[in-house]
């Protein structure tokens, strides 16, 4: 018993060969992790306590970054709920969008592949390129679409210079782009067993019960995996915004990506920026948090063989 | 693994079986249904084609009301002139040889290498490490941009395509996680007769593995390229010198154009002629290898 007990403790030559084999071939990554993430983290978290503006050494100034950004910092007061508002709504909106187009690219259809290659399309083109695609046609004198309203005797609409529009107007753009989320729901709702769709006709269920009953519960591993990485991905949404927006008008587009981006580079405030860092992760590490805890009660896991 | 993936992705042949006599309101449904999703694509369809389009308008075309959906003659020096009007051979080429290639290299040797060692690998503390290494894609590129530029900063490699580069060579998690999955289909007692033969880890990485999942670089080495061909924000926080720019930034500095006088007026085709082309290296490895990176998506999505 005991010599049993000590050899499971203690690596055989070969065991010990397996892994240093194993460390050498994750060493590239390991490498990277302790230089690009560890390291980082903690210096990251160092600097949130300083004011340092690069050129000169960081100034240890204690919760100071961190108390500004709540009680005397302007911006900071819009950019959280701004964030809020963007995340909250476009990530959901985003996924339902690309949940129903594949729903209804999942039923009987000439063409599918050519249809489901349309609606990835958006989301295969550079973040830089849609900025400058929308601003044209945004535009309020020259865009396509307002030129159409005005054409039929409409008023324009200012979609990105107007506070009020502008982050609906981001969000559409964000439902337009949902290919990559669809294509996922597509394969997904492709592996639902029809067995058990046949199972719910023979029940007596009509279409919208089906869906309501078998097709979300089956899909809804992914749309977990979706609105988490959603989420992370949303809070640090900058290429389209900056590009189309830049924060404005007043403000109304200025999210938390954008706001840390121009107090670290442009501001040159790296201990500020460190202190949104951070807080930005705990935003980030809750949600997740929470999100996980509370999928037990909607999430269905499908007992496969995999 | 993989072959079911394929095969439950199109079914096909079941589908074909089901069809059956279709009834008077069955046929108008088809048709509803077809005519929304003929209008929907439409609508997704039409910001890129007026990308296109407007790329080959001349001045009278550009501000008028109703817009043009089809100029006439077509514009197509305005390719030409927009690419002189700023150096955008030099953009391409900084993207391209300063950065996408490299980028490429580095991504698809160091995520083999690490993810065979995730995988193929049977070592203790192994699946300890990887789960570690799949919480780091959690951690948002913020929190470690500021300490990371200042890192670079000291190295002096500030203005140089350096820092986007050299962390390509140390895998990410998420390819490492695409690739380990794409690894762990091939059955184990390929690499253990190898094993046998006397071939060690790295032989059977090269000669056996790598082989057997060509498709899965392909999208590897397509995704990085790609990554850094539509990255934006990378080389805004290291590059500020114009002579260094990639086209993203090229790109950029067109439109910003737009706010001087005088040039005005054809600032939007140049700049919807320069998008065309970005995009179109997209569009292509897109249908190139659609199969496989939508077989990577689901992998990654639906089997993590």
């Amino acid at each position: 018993m005991r010599a049993v007990a000590r050899r499971r403790e203690r690596m055989t030559a070969t065991e010990r060969r397996r892994v240093l084999t194993g460390l050498l071939f994750v060493s590239p990554w390991l490498i990277g992790f302790l230089t690009w993430i560890i390291y980082p983290l903690v210096s990251s978290f160092y600097y949130s306590f300083t004011r340092y503006d690069v050129l000169r050494s960081p100034v240890f100034i204690g919760l100071k970054n961190y108390v500004e950004l709540f009680t005397s910092d302007p911006h900071f007061r819009v950019v959280l709920p701004n964030t809020f508002y963007y995340v909250g709504l476009g990530t959901p909106l985003a996924l339902v969008t690309a949940f129903l187009l594949a729903t209804l690219l999942n039923t009987r259809i000439v063409g599918r592949s050519v249809f489901r290659t349309i609606f990835y399309f958006p989301a295969i083109v550079p973040a830089f390129v849609l900025a400058m695609v929308w601003s044209y046609l945004l535009n309020p004198q020259y865009g396509a679409i307002n030129a159409v309203l005005q054409a039929a005797g409409m008023k324009t609409i200012p979609f990105l210079t107007s506070p009020a529009l502008a982050k609906p107007t981001l969000i559409v753009i964000g439902m337009w782009a949902s290919g990559y989320s669809m294509v996922l729901y597509l394969a997904t709702l492709q592996n639902v067993p029809r067995e058990l769709y046949e199972a719910a006709t023979v029940d007596g269920a009509n279409a919208l019960q089906r869906f309501w009953n078998v097709t979300i519960p089956m899909c809804t591993p992914v749309i977990l995996f979706t609105l988490v990485t959603g989420i992370i991905y949303g809070f640090q949404d900058f290429t389209l915004p900056w590009l189309l927006t830049n924060g404005g008008p007043s403000e109304s587009t200025e999210f938390y990506a954008l706001h840390l981006f121009r107090n670290a580079f442009r501001f040159l405030r790296m201990g500020k920026a460190s202190a949104m860092a951070w807080i930005l992760f705990l935003i980030i590490v809750v949600l997740t948090f929470i999100l996980f805890k509370s999928s037990g009660r909607f999430v269905y896991y499908a007992d496969t063989s995999e | 693994m993989t072959v079911q993936v394929s095969s439950t992705v199109t079914p096909r042949v079941a589908r074909r079986r089901r069809r059956t006599r279709l009834s008077a309101t069955g046929v108008l449904g088809e048709i509803a249904k077809h005519s929304l999703l003929v209008v929907l694509s439409a609508s997704f369809i039409l910001p890129l084609y007026w990308m296109a389009m407007s790329a080959l308008k001349n001045l009278d075309q550009v501000f008028v009301i109703p817009p043009v959906w089809f100029p006439i003659p077509p514009r197509w020096i305005n390719y030409v002139e927009a690419w002189q009007f700023d150096d955008f051979n030099l953009y391409t080429l900084n993207t391209v040889v300063r950065y996408a290639i490299p980028v490429t290299i580095g991504s698809v040797l160091s995520n083999v290498v690490v993810a065979y060692g995730f995988s193929r690998i049977y070592w203790r503390g192994r699946d300890v490490l990887f789960s570690i290494c799949l919480m780091t894609m959690m951690i948002p590129g913020q929190v470690t941009m500021v300490p990371v530029f200042i890192i670079f900063k000291h190295l002096g490699w500030v203005n140089s395509y350096r820092p986007l580069v050299v962390p390509a060579f140390f895998a990410n998690a998420y390819t490492i996680f695409m690739l380990r999955q794409f690894f762990r289909t091939i059955p184990r007692e390929l690499s253990e007769a190898a094993l046998i033969d006397g071939a060690g880890e790295f032989t059977i990485m090269w000669r056996i593995i790598m082989p057997l999942v060509k498709p899965a670089l392909a999208v590897v080495a397509l995704s990085a390229f790609m990554g850094a061909w539509n990255d934006y924000m990378g080389p805004l926080i290291y590059i500020n010198q114009t002579h260094l720019y990639p086209l993203a930034m090229g790109l950029a500095r067109l439109s910003a154009a737009l706010n001087q006088p005088g040039i005005k007026g054809m600032v939007y085709p140049y700049m919807m002629a320069v998008s065309t082309i970005v995009t179109l290296p997209s569009v292509f490895i897109f249908f190139f290898a659609q199969r496989t990176f939508i077989e990577g998506i689901v992998l990654t999505g639906i089997k993590g």
